[in-house]
């Protein structure tokens, strides 16, 4: 019940190796890790303006706060946070005050982009409007969105919270509905688009479990309330592959960090086999079709 | 023994006065890679015991979103 490494009290047993680490001794871990993964897998240039997506939840909230940590140490790293409002009642207002609350603490320049500014409609609107599945047409214009905000941001590198726990979903499913086009985006950084237009994307936390943020979270204070989206689907292949790959973590400890590593070392999915980029005829954005996915949800809900 | 989930917003009742952390969880029906346990508001790791007058709450490390 005691930390390895001194007699505190132990508050993770590791995923990885089964150590045990006290509260100091897991946040040292955690961070040397993440800058580990930086470093390692080249996600950060010697002069960069990183924006970061923040959620306001607990993984992109670490995502800006360790950026920001290397940020105070080399003058060349500059930072802002882009904030996406869906208009989402009753879920977003909260998330929006947390992160404004966290970046004015830390002076981090805050930008908040609306579905309502890019569709002249709130999420809400338009679910009411018309039937569209509400997730897809959130990841279509916040992904939209993220992009042509950091381009405006002058942003080298657009970084977000994702996490070992989505990755491992991601490539998962991405085999059973033989997704290879979309394995290609996957990675601690997206670089296999070579249209300047698209703001590459990193993934600091890419190899830190969901739990592991969670724990390094609550143990630094930030600012983050558990507010569960009213979209938010219980029955998606998601959610089934979540409680599949945790199931076996149980059984097996280290399944996540297999699947992740053994994706990495494919090299199908990694910079010798790019995407194939296009420009859509609507908007002039990238895209791999004429028209992209945000110009088609645009013009069904007018 | 009362424990509080925290996603669920509800307290239930387990029929235990002392049971270890992961045990309790499997017990709950949840896995252990999508929860924190918090005893007496510290964190704690899944092989330590549970006894009966402890303050316990499940936290849900999931996403919201």
């Amino acid at each position: 019940m005691v930390c390895k490494e001194c007699i505190e009290k132990a508050v993770i047993i590791l995923p990885e190796n089964a150590k045990k680490l006290c509260k100091n001794h897991f946040i040292e871990y955690f961070e040397t890790k993440v800058f580990h993964t930086i470093a390692e897998h080249k996600l950060l240039q010697k002069q960069e303006h990183i924006v970061v997506a923040l959620s306001g939840g607990k993984d992109s909230m670490s995502t800006l706060y360790l950026l920001h940590k290397l940020s105070e140490r080399n003058p060349k790293i500059t930072l802002s946070a882009l904030l996406i409002d869906e208009g989402i009642a009753g879920y977003r207002p909260k998330t929006i005050e947390d992160a404004k609350n966290f970046c004015k603490e830390k002076n981090i320049p805050l930008h908040i982009a609306s579905f309502k500014e890019l569709s002249g409609y709130d999420l809400d609107e338009i679910l009411k409007k018309r039937k569209i599945h509400s997730c897809a047409i959130c990841g279509v214009f916040r992904r939209a969105l993220l992009n042509e905000k950091a381009r405006e941001l002058h942003a080298t590198k657009l970084a977000t919270g994702h996490n070992l726990d989505d990755e491992a979903q991601s490539i998962f499913m991405n085999q059973i509905t033989v997704n290879v086009q979309r394995s290609k985006t996957l990675g601690p950084i997206t670089k296999n688009h070579t249209d300047e237009r698209f703001i590459p994307r990193i993934k600091p936390l890419f190899f830190m479990t969901e739990k592991e943020i969670t724990i390094y979270s609550l143990l630094k204070g930030f600012p983050v309330t558990y507010v569960e989206c009213p979209y938010a689907p219980q029955d998606n292949m998601r959610n089934d592959v979540r409680i599949a790959i945790n199931t076996l973590e149980e059984k097996h400890p280290g399944t996540k960090h297999g699947l992740v590593n053994t994706f990495l070392k494919n090299t199908t999915f990694t910079k010798e086999h790019p995407l194939p980029i296009g420009v859509c005829k609507e908007c002039k954005e990238p895209c791999s079709a004429d028209i992209c996915k945000k110009c088609e949800y645009l013009k069904k809900i007018k | 023994m009362q424990v509080f989930i925290e996603r669920e917003k509800k307290n239930v009742v387990v029929d235990a006065d002392k049971i270890d952390g992961l045990m309790l969880v499997k017990q709950l029906g949840l896995l252990i890679g999508e929860v924190l346990i918090v005893r007496n508001n510290e964190i704690v790791t899944e092989d330590v015991l549970l006894e009966k007058g402890d303050e316990i709450k499940i936290l849900s490390v999931i996403s919201g979103g």
